[in-house]
Formats: C-alpha cells, structure tokens, sequence
C-alpha cells in the first residue's frame, strides 16, 4: 500500500459505467419502464375516444396531443430519476468517489433518457396512427419526440436534484420543471405538425437542438450543486 | 500513506438547529485509528460527515495532508472511503456486481480481485446473490470488502460492526489492523470499542 495509489478512473468512463449499470438496473425491474409508456397511451387514446372518429379533426390536433401526453409522461417517470439512489445512498457516495458530481449525473440522466424518452419516441408513431396520422410521419414524429425528450431529461434532471429533499416533490417539479419546459413543446409540436403535413421540419428541429445543446452543457452542473445541497 | 494526516480546526457543527459540537479540534495520522464515542446524538454522525464534506461546515476547517480540503475536494474524496449506516448496495444486484461498480469508479480493478475481496471479508460465498436476499450482517460483510478494493488512505466508518456477529466483528478488528499497519488512517463511531492493539487507538468522546 506504500505506492502511491493507481490513477482514478477517468470522467467519461465513470460516466459509462454508471449508464451499463442503470440499464442493468431497470432491466431487472421492467415493470418500472412501462409506467410512462402506459399513461403515454392513455392520453392519446381517451383523446381519440373523446373527440370522436372525425379523422381530419383528430389529424388536426395530433401534435399538442402527442406532445402534451409525451410531455406529461416524461415528467412523470422524472420524478424517480434520482430518488431511488437518493434513499439508498448511491448519490452519497457519488459525492464522495472523488469522480466529478456532474459527469456521474449526467451518465445517470443519460441513462434515463435511455429509459424514458427512447420508448416515448418509438411509440410516438403508434399513437400518431390512433390519431389519423400518416404512416409517412412516423419518422420524423420520433426524431422530434426523441430529441424534446432528451432536453426535457437534462432540464428535468435540475429539478428532480432540487426537490429530493421535498417529501412528493412530484407536483413540485412538474411545477418548476413545465415553464422551462415550454419551449420543446412549443418547438417539438411545431415539427411534429410540419412533419404530418409532409413539409420540412428542419427548422423547428434545429432549434430544439439547440435547447438539447444548452440544457446538456449546464443542466448537469446545476443538478451536481442541487444534489450536494440535497446529501445535508 | 504513512505520511497522511487529517486534522481540524475548530469545528462547529449544527444538526439541524441544535449545535452538537463547538470548538472541535483534532488531528489523526497515518496508522492511527480515532474511535469516536458518545451517547446518542452526541454527533458521531454528523462529526464524520462534515469530516468527509458532505455536510457543509459553517465554521472551522479540515486540513488533509496540511491542505485545505475545500482546495481540492475531489482529490481528498479520492484518498478517502465512508461507510456509513446503510451500505449504499442495489437490492436487485449481487454483491459483486455492486461492489465491481463501486470499485470501477475509482480504479480498474478485475473480477478475481472483487471476489478476492469478498471472499476475506466471509462474503465469497454468496458474492453472486442479489443484495435484496441477504441478511443485514450478510450486507455489512459485502460492504466491508468495499474498503478493502478501496484501498485508500483514510476510512471513516459510521458503525462499522453494525449487525454483525461475533466473528464479524473481530473481522472488522482485523481489517483495521491491517489498514493501520500499512500506514492507513481511520476515524470510526463506535458504541463498543474495537479490539485493536492500544497502541494505535485514540479515544475521542463526544458526550463529555
């Protein structure tokens, strides 16, 4: 032991290593998984249900209610992003590995994305179809759905590390959480729409990846600084 | 190692409004171990925490290697390991997937050298059982193998013979004595004082 100690592990790789083990984790759990996916498919259906089968009507309003219903689902599964390794200690001890807070909670919201947003995209389309759309849209409905979900993991993930320490914080992030997240739904229904109507949605795609750009580069140091005022 | 110090200056520590610790000095060299004791709420606890910098220390300063610890903070969290009252291990994983994780963020380390490890602290033979099937005592040994792959300099132990047995307990006695005899440095809360050589140990009691 008198040598000095080997090289710590370096950032990136610490970060990998905490996304293989989330998966790891929700794989040994699915049913955790399909709680999103499950409320996902409700609103869309009762939506459907609810305005009868006018298929101009319904294509018509099938961007917000995607959108909403993806924006609602993901807020959902937010709530549990860090709260598991918060109860246990896991976030206590990142603190404490000597590997940099924001790298290990950026694996983790990656990892959640993985885990959230990537379903949400794929079954973005199936209830696109519920709703008249095209099958030609499918496409672009998951890259903007993809995408959105993405930037609404990393905002998200400030607000999940703010109220760890509040006891049903879920209301309380949806409540903090929902202004910062206006703007993908507002970008992402606009693309979703251009992308039903068979038009270019590049624009709309472009600034949501700036949103995605600038919520990757600051969200997870601001959810290191929460979560270290969360451990107290 | 032999060389490590950690000391502080003046602490004052709040556990919520309560101020539990005023004025606390201290100072712990490589193959030393401080148990600390005290009744309950004493503030073992919170002592070992705002040593480790997960609590915020509103006075005073702790010094690791003659350092200001808030000058580096991920380098003084790199030479030391907290264990504290519930080992931080997922119940749907086993032992040794947990502890590989654990071990992989500081260094790379093998599996043999995991199993290696769970197999001195009386863990090897249920280091593939997932976490949830095992009994607390069971946990604890999986969580003191932890301290071994560690191998760093400084380990703060919050309880470290928590629901352990007899033999667990002379276990954790061992692990110490080797840890200091290698030069390592330790700071323990303890409520039954461990059987290690008096020589090396220092008592600190808060109630008094």
């Amino acid at each position: 032991m008198a040598q000095s100690p080997p090289p710590l592990t370096a950032p990136l790789a610490a970060a990998r290593l905490v996304i293989t083990r989330d998966l790891m984790l929700a794989f040994r759990r699915p049913e955790q998984l399909l709680h999103p996916l499950a409320f996902f498919a409700l609103v869309a259906t009762l939506f459907a249900l609810a305005l009868g089968p006018e298929r101009a009507t319904l294509r018509l309003i099938a961007p917000g209610v995607l959108w909403v219903a993806a924006l609602l689902a993901a807020l959902l599964a937010l709530e549990f992003l860090f709260r598991d390794d918060s109860q246990d200690g896991t976030l206590e001890q990142y603190a404490l590995s000597g590997q940099s807070l924001t790298w290990l909670l950026l694996g983790k919201t990656a990892a959640h994305w993985v885990l959230t947003g990537v379903p949400l995209a794929l079954m973005a389309p199936l209830m696109g179809y519920t709703l008249g759309v095209p099958a030609a849209a499918s496409l672009g409905i998951m890259l903007t759905v993809a995408l959105g979900s993405l930037a609404l993991s990393f905002i998200g993930s400030i607000g999940a590390a703010l109220t760890l320490g509040a006891r049903r914080g879920g209301v309380l992030l949806s409540i903090l959480i929902l202004p910062l997240a206006a703007p993908i739904l507002i970008f992402g229904s606009r693309a979703t729409e251009l992308a039903i109507r068979g038009e270019s949605y590049l624009a709309p795609m472009e600034l949501l990846g700036s949103i995605v750009v600038l919520s990757f580069t600051l969200a997870p140091l601001a959810a290191a600084a929460a979560v270290r005022i969360s451990l107290e | 190692m032999s060389g490590c110090i950690l000391s502080a200056q003046n602490l004052h520590l709040w556990r919520a409004e309560r101020h539990v610790l005023r004025g606390l000095s201290l100072a712990v060299r490589g193959g030393e171990l401080l148990q600390l004791t005290g009744a309950n709420g004493a503030g073992k606890t919170t002592l070992l925490r705002a040593l480790c910098g997960l609590n915020h220390l509103e006075e005073g300063q702790v010094f690791w290697n003659e350092r200001d610890v808030r000058e580096d903070r991920e380098g003084f969290h790199a030479s030391l390991v907290y264990l504290g009252h519930e080992p931080p291990l997922k119940a749907d994983l086993s032992g040794l997937e947990n502890l590989t994780f654990w071990a992989g963020l500081r260094r790379r380390v093998t599996r043999a050298a995991v199993l290696e490890a769970l197999t001195r602290t009386g863990a090897g033979e249920f280091a593939q059982r997932a976490v949830r099937t095992l009994s607390a005592g069971q946990r604890r040994r999986v969580a003191l193998a932890g301290l071994i792959l560690a191998a760093v300099p400084l380990w703060l132990l919050d309880e470290p013979t928590t629901n352990l047995d007899s033999r667990g307990q002379e276990l954790v006695a061992a692990l110490l004595d080797a840890h200091l005899a290698a030069g390592g440095l330790a700071i323990a809360a303890v409520h039954h004082r461990l059987a290690i050589e008096p020589a090396r140990v220092r008592e600190l009691n808060l109630s008094a």
